[in-house]
């Protein structure tokens, strides 16, 4: 019987069949759930680490012990995890490695829509891009197979469309694959000059010997039908061409995209009348066609920029432009995402919008959604675990050139342990004023709820040791830190007060309070008053000012007509945050009044 | 690849738009169609606008679609159906969920949420309107709203001759089975 899996379902799947033993993983869509569903099969021992280099030097250390290995991230993940990856393609491993990198064009979920197949190349390592969840399986499984007869890395990359699309596969058992039983081999294994510089020959004469395999692999394949136009396409991008071209055209459709079967593409060049290069985001195939003397149509007709679907490649190629109705723009206004009702972070960004003669900056997480009107409170954002470097740079800079303004940088529990540990380190070691703020809702919030190195428990849900964030900041040496329940405003505000007193220190707050949709723990539980009875408004005492709704809270309505706030009662948590606001207190708790 | 269909389904984070699609593929799958379904997460499961694309046939290459492809839009929000219109076929249609939602910058005041939404849209295209959350309250819980617009959307596409009941019989939990097979069958007499 087939089943329905998603891709992110379909490596999980595949790393089992493969007789995968290792996997690690930080969280970041569209790859996640990879990760989430590996732990759900015996026999595969997997974790969430702290950031995404971790998770792959673990998954190095795994394969070099002697057994198949994998490590999964979003694409932006393996600018943080490049480091071990560039110098471990010079390597020699025993079991097989592979690494799923999942990009994200049209930057649905990401702060830039960077191409990581540029990596392959970069890295001189080796890449399959599966298409469909059947073919996460079986690339997978190959993967391993040609990771272990190369000895190379080898990356999957997969694309949003890949990730969370559900397409049939067909499931087989898992093949266990004996361990290769570890022994010293310095000579393949210490990255140190002398070595490095005879494995780089390695390196090209693994490169030559994968070009061969590129020619035999099976997944390269050529489809003929009319011959006018042909098409070399991968991954998701293959199969808008498919839908748009249909028999109008001839594919070479490549599953294994680095390095490129060159003999076979100019052999199907030779035998269409128009070669086109379908691919999403860069010219990737297609510089390396022209370098190699293949005349080609690509980024001339198909764009570089966004994702791509089936209408985009027919108008391109085919000139046809697919029209829908034309409705009118009034007819709808923005839906952004917002902060969730109860959102702890709600009580954090109120009151620092209210500050003046600051720069607010966000990181990589749910906070994110702190800048958005009405909260506003964000100058900028720039990658995980940046807020408080960035913010330790743009102290100085200000102290340099006179600008009389404070730094207040925040991010999240989860986002601390990536690489804001690092960002912090550098506020505490040469020093300013910055004001560094931790999100902890005890949870990895934006990506669904993951477990982090701060919440006590692993990705299996067993409890684990809980690394106290408070401890660790006072560890690096900063001696002003507070921890408080950002819910209860005047806390808060009282909070940043005392922060912003510290002219020539620097100073940690530590906001600590459940994410409103986290399964919550035992300790939670007892830690905190979770009490969600919903608040209500008294309509007689309401006096329709809307100072409630400046906390962007969307529980809260208001009725134009009446002139009156109202709160929805299967929305709200009872947060009490539009209650502390509201002025003249017509915001109670519902069995309150 | 003209046998192959599409459908879109919209709404609001929250919705329940993914146990209605995850219904119809399943019936289509057991059914013998390929099937194709594609679903974004991350921000915009935080009560931003959603989309579901559910494509079936012989043989489904993309999983997505552009504009102007959708076979049938299933909105659980009025704004949303305005919003995602575009993705219709000329001669495509709508089942629009009786439902306004309001969004942040709306609740905040800074706009007011458009009137007469499915009045213009129906003079562009053929829309089954359904009061869904009041048929759903009235058979006695307002979260199967979503089952009855799975049932509206199952009437226009023409699908009846596949077991839909025993299927949502096996999906949903025990003690919603009963309620949920009642909202089925309110939603294809809706159409």
């Amino acid at each position: 019987m087939k089943k329905l899996l998603s891709g992110d379902e379909a490596i999980a799947r595949g790393l089992y069949e493969a007789g995968v033993s290792f996997a690690s993983a930080y969280p970041g869509t569209p790859s996640t759930e990879i990760l989430e569903n590996v732990s759900t099969y015996d026999g595969m021992y997997s974790e969430w680490a702290p950031n995404e280099k971790v998770a792959m030097e673990a998954a190095i250390g795994a394969s070099m012990s002697g057994v198949r290995s994998f490590a999964a991230m979003k694409m932006v993940g393996v600018n943080v995890a490049a480091d071990p990856l560039f110098t471990f393609s010079y390597l020699g491993m025993n079991g097989g490695f592979a690494f799923v990198s999942a990009d994200d064009p049209g930057m649905h979920s990401s702060q830039n829509e960077q191409d990581n197949r540029n990596y392959a190349k970069f890295a001189k390592i080796a890449m399959f891009e599966p298409s469909d969840s059947q073919e996460c399986i079986d690339m997978t499984k190959e993967a391993y197979r040609v990771s272990e007869k190369y000895g190379v890395p080898m990356m999957i990359r997969m694309t949003t469309r890949v990730c969370h699309s559900k397409s049939l596969v067909e499931e087989s058992d898992r093949v266990e694959v004996p361990a290769v039983p570890y022994k010293k081999q310095r000579e393949k294994m210490d990255a140190v000059p002398a070595i490095s510089k005879q494995r780089r020959y390695v390196v090209e004469e693994r490169e030559q010997k994968l070009k061969e395999y590129a020619e035999e692999c099976p997944f390269n394949v050529v489809e003929m039908h009319d011959t006018k136009i042909g098409i070399i396409s991968a991954g998701s991008a293959y199969m808008y061409a498919k839908d748009a071209l249909g028999d109008k055209a001839s594919y070479l459709k490549l599953g294994f995209t680095y390095p490129l079967p060159m003999k076979k593409i100019k052999a199907f060049a030779d035998s269409v009348d128009e070669l086109y290069v379908v691919e999403e985001l860069d010219p990737f195939m297609e510089e390396q066609i022209r370098q190699a003397g293949i005349p080609c149509h690509g980024k001339d007709v198909i764009p570089k920029i966004d994702e791509l679907n089936p209408n985009i490649v027919a108008e391109g190629i085919l000139k046809e432009k697919a029209e829908g109705f034309d409705v009118p723009d009034t007819l709808f206004v923005p839906r952004p995402p917002a902060l969730c009702a109860g959102c702890p972070h709600r009580g954090f960004f109120y009151e620092l919008g209210k500050r003046k003669d600051t720069v607010m900056i966000g990181d990589i997480g749910c906070y994110a959604l702190g800048g958005a009107a009405p909260l506003n409170a964000k100058d900028l954002a720039v990658c995980m675990g940046s807020a408080f470097s960035v913010g330790h740079g743009f102290s100085h800079g200000f102290e340099l050139s006179d600008q009389k303004k404070r730094v207040v940088g925040c991010m999240g529990d989860s986002t601390f342990f990536h690489t804001g540990i690092n960002s912090l380190t550098e506020v505490a070691y040469n020093g300013s004023n910055t004001i560094c703020v931790i999100l902890d809702n005890r949870i990895t919030g934006m990506t669904g709820h993951q477990e982090n190195p701060g919440t006590g428990y692993n990705i299996k849900g067993e409890p684990a040791t809980l690394i106290d964030i408070e401890t660790v900041v006072k560890a690096l040496g900063i001696k002003n830190v507070r921890t408080v329940n950002p819910l209860d405003l005047k806390v808060m505000k009282e909070t940043l007060d005392w922060a912003y007193a510290i002219e020539d220190e620097p100073s940690v707050i530590i906001t600590k309070w459940p994410c409103v949709l986290k399964k919550f723990s035992k300790e939670d539980k007892e830690e905190f008053d979770l009490d969600m009875t919903p608040c209500a408004v008294d309509t007689e005492v309401c006096i329709g000012c809307k100072k409630c709704l400046s906390t962007g809270c969307p529980a809260l309505r208001f009725d134009n007509e009446a002139k009156k706030s109202g709160i929805s009662e299967t929305d709200c948590v009872g947060c009490t945050v539009c209650m502390q606001v509201c002025p003249v207190h017509a915001i109670y708790k519902k069995g309150d009044k | 690849m003209s046998d192959v269909k599409s459908v879109l389904f919209v709404g609001v984070g929250g919705q329940g738009t993914i146990l209605a699609s995850k219904i119809l593929t399943i019936g289509l799958i057991e059914n013998g169609y390929d099937v194709k379904m594609s679903e974004v997460h991350g921000m915009s499961q935080r009560g931003g606008s959603v989309s579901t694309q559910v494509r079936f046939g012989e043989k489904v290459y993309s999983p997505i679609i552009g504009e102007g492809s959708a076979d049938i839009l299933i909105s659980f929000e009025e704004m949303e159906a305005a919003r995602y219109a575009k993705f219709l076929k000329k001669d495509g249609k709508m089942v629009v969920n009786k439902m306004q939602i309001p969004s942040l910058p709306i609740l905040s005041g800074a706009c007011s949420y458009p009137e007469g939404i499915l009045e213009e849209l129906q003079k562009r295209v053929p829309i089954t309107i359904v009061d869904a959350t009041k048929i759903a309250t009235d058979l006695g819980n307002p979260k199967s709203a979503n089952v009855v617009l799975l049932g509206s959307l199952i009437g226009s596409l023409g699908l009846h001759n596949i077991d839909w009941k025993a299927i949502i019989a096996k999906v949903v939990k025990p003690a919603f089975v009963d309620i949920n097979l009642k909202a089925f069958d309110a939603g294809m007499a809706a159409v």
